[in-house]
């Protein structure tokens, strides 16, 4: 009893002690060297983009006699009604379509696929080897396959439309969202399917108000990743499209870029218009967001 | 007594779901479609192009058999763009590595700025690699980029200009995109290793040195191998931001594989010559993506990514 009174009194004052001595246990360290260079990364990460917000604010005038890491003194939007007049406008609704489009209908698709490869594996071919060509889609990478998706394309006599651009972003969603939304599917108690069986529930019925509830955050995860995949995509506009109707954000951005070269406050104004939806996104739903990035790696 | 293993065996499947399986399977058609045809179809299809000198600009594709290979093959450009590849994936991986491991261990042992350093480290990630690569051009330019602007002269030079240079930026820009992200992959390692692992070493007396190399690194194998294969096979697909950055120049100095197929199918109307290319960046892909697991062993893909 008294060796027990003994360890506890000895083990409170252990723990007391450290904040007394300042002494932390040792594996809590500062990290001396790893601070540094997470704080000058810090830096060198945050730098170009201060710089890029503070310049859209400048005179094209000003930008070249002035400091360019000082704000200017009197901000201008002048930059922003610059490149909202060369079209931005429309390139923006451009972008909202493709991302609309093609994520919408890839989640929808992908969701179904995994339900099915969850509920049905164990007894069907035919799924285990779809999921086996999902996982082998993954490999693939999109460049690799730009040429044939581009014969297609003209084949289907979509060449040059916005549908050009979802219709291939549609099935690159497909195998890394599968592979996600069955991982969640999965972690669905048995007997949950159980007693919807039990009730007469048919599976599509089991589909949307078992497992679409019960994996709102994943699929949530999911379309924010896929959304930025198709937002900030370039290739596939670059190649399958090519009047300036049909331009989207970041294909516009650099033929801004190209056209007002020396315009640099002007440039940077259309890279922060071109990013402010997803940072506004950013902000409201960060948790979302972060786990959205990290999507495939983990659940 | 031999009659029953084989009932019990077979039981279950039939009593549990084998009568609805027959229900769901239709579920997964849309997606395999949707993916068989701008997916699979391509792939194929893309080594059956790699045997035509289709120019990309007319509907018809005269088949040539092994004309584009050998053309490919026998380039001094080929094995130029297999250096640059290997160059920029080799020296991406050198300056990301060490430093996302270090970023990494600090943001997991220090949890006061952890959510700080998460929230802003992102937003590398959130841009267009077309919007970086076009601010880091303005960024950079000897006569109005930053240099210029703050009167520093190392920074004033012609670092897209030159061919060393600009192969340093692109290694740098690349640095800049995704440190950040490998160093939250590293943190969720590290917060993975038990405590009572650095307890037990620090009775024995092990320095912080000895602790890191003895326990901290070994015990993060998985997760580097992990971060290597993203980074490795992730640089063979460079395209958007070299592309922009300098579209392969000065001359072919950044010239890798994925835009020397661009320039090939898409500038020099040659889709046969961009189709070996292709096949070859597939290849290249599937073979890293076996080598960094085979050097890793299994459970690669599994990842610690758990508590950002």
């Amino acid at each position: 009893m008294a060796t027990v009174l003994d360890n506890r009194q000895t083990g409170r004052a252990a723990h007391a002690a450290p904040p007394a001595t300042g002494r932390r246990p040792k594996f809590l360290q500062y990290n001396w060297l790893g601070g540094l260079a997470g704080w000058i990364w810090l830096v060198v990460v945050l730098v170009p983009i201060y710089w890029i917000v503070i310049t859209s604010f400048k005179l094209q005038a000003d930008y070249f006699s002035t400091n360019p890491l000082v704000p200017p003194a009197k901000p201008t939007l002048e930059n922003y009604r610059f490149v909202l007049e060369n079209h931005f406008v429309r390139y923006f609704f451009n972008s909202v379509i493709v991302t609309v489009g093609a994520v919408a209908p890839a989640i929808l698709v992908s969701f179904m696929a995994a339900y099915a490869i969850v509920r049905g594996s164990a007894v069907s071919r035919f799924l285990r080897t779809v999921n086996a060509v999902f996982l082998m889609g993954l490999a693939i990478p999109l460049q690799a396959v730009i040429i044939p998706v581009y014969l297609i394309i003209i084949k289907l006599q979509m060449y040059d439309t916005l549908g050009a651009i979802i219709l291939p972003s549609i099935a690159f969603a497909i195998p890394l969202s599968v592979l996600v939304l069955s991982n969640f599917i999965r972690d669905i108690p048995k007997e949950l399917f159980e007693s919807m069986r039990m009730d007469g529930a048919t599976e599509w019925g089991t589909l949307w108000r078992l497992a679409l509830p019960l994996t709102r955050p994943a699929l949530v995860t999911v379309t924010i990743y896929q959304g930025l995949q198709v937002w900030n995509g370039f290739l596939l506009p670059l190649i399958l499209t090519q009047s300036p109707e049909r331009r989207v954000l970041p294909l516009a951005l650099t033929a801004f870029q190209g056209q007002y070269n020396i315009n640099i406050p002007a440039v940077l104004a259309s890279v922060v218009l071109t990013t402010l939806p997803i940072l506004t996104l950013y902000v409201l739903g960060r948790r979302q967001m972060l786990s959205g990035l990290t999507a495939g790696f983990g659940k | 007594m031999t009659i029953a293993p084989p009932a019990v065996r077979s039981a279950p499947p039939a009593a549990s779901s084998g009568a609805r399986s027959g229900s769901v399977s239709w579920m997964a058609w849309p997606a395999l479609v949707a993916f068989t045809i701008f997916g699979i179809i391509p792939l194929f299809g893309v080594l059956v192009l790699s045997f035509s000198s289709w120019s990309g600009l007319t509907q018809d594709i005269p088949f040539t058999g092994l004309d584009s290979w050998k053309s490919v093959l026998s380039d001094p450009g080929l094995p130029h763009a297999l250096w640059i590849t290997f160059l920029i994936m080799a020296l991406s991986w050198l300056a990301q590595t060490p430093l996302s491991i270090l970023i990494g261990v600090f943001i997991a042992a220090h949890k006061r700025y952890r959510g700080v350093l998460a929230v802003l480290f992102f937003i590398p990630l959130l841009l267009s690699q077309a919007a970086i690569a076009i601010t880091y051009k303005m960024l950079l330019d000897p006569n109005f980029g930053l240099g210029a602007g703050l009167g520093w002269g190392f920074l004033q030079q012609d670092w897209l200009g030159e061919s060393k240079l600009a192969v340093g930026v692109v290694i740098f820009v690349v640095s800049w995109q995704w440190i950040p992200f490998h160093s939250l992959i590293y943190q969720g390692g590290v917060r993975q290793i038990p405590t009572s692992m650095y307890e037990a070493a620090e009775i024995d007396g092990a320095g912080r040195v000895r602790k890191f190399f003895s326990i901290t690194l070994p015990q993060l194998k998985y997760t580097i191998i992990t971060s290597s294969t993203l980074m490795v096979v992730g640089s063979l697909t460079f395209f958007d931001l070299i592309w922009v950055l300098t579209a392969g120049g000065p001359g072919d100095a950044t010239r890798a594989l994925a835009v020397d197929m661009y320039q090939r199918g898409f500038r020099s109307a040659l889709m046969g010559p961009a189709s070996v290319i292709a096949v070859i960046l597939v290849l290249l892909g599937l073979g890293l993506a076996l080598l960094v697991r085979r050097l890793g062993g299994r459970d690669a893909a599994e990842s610690q990514l758990e508590g950002i």
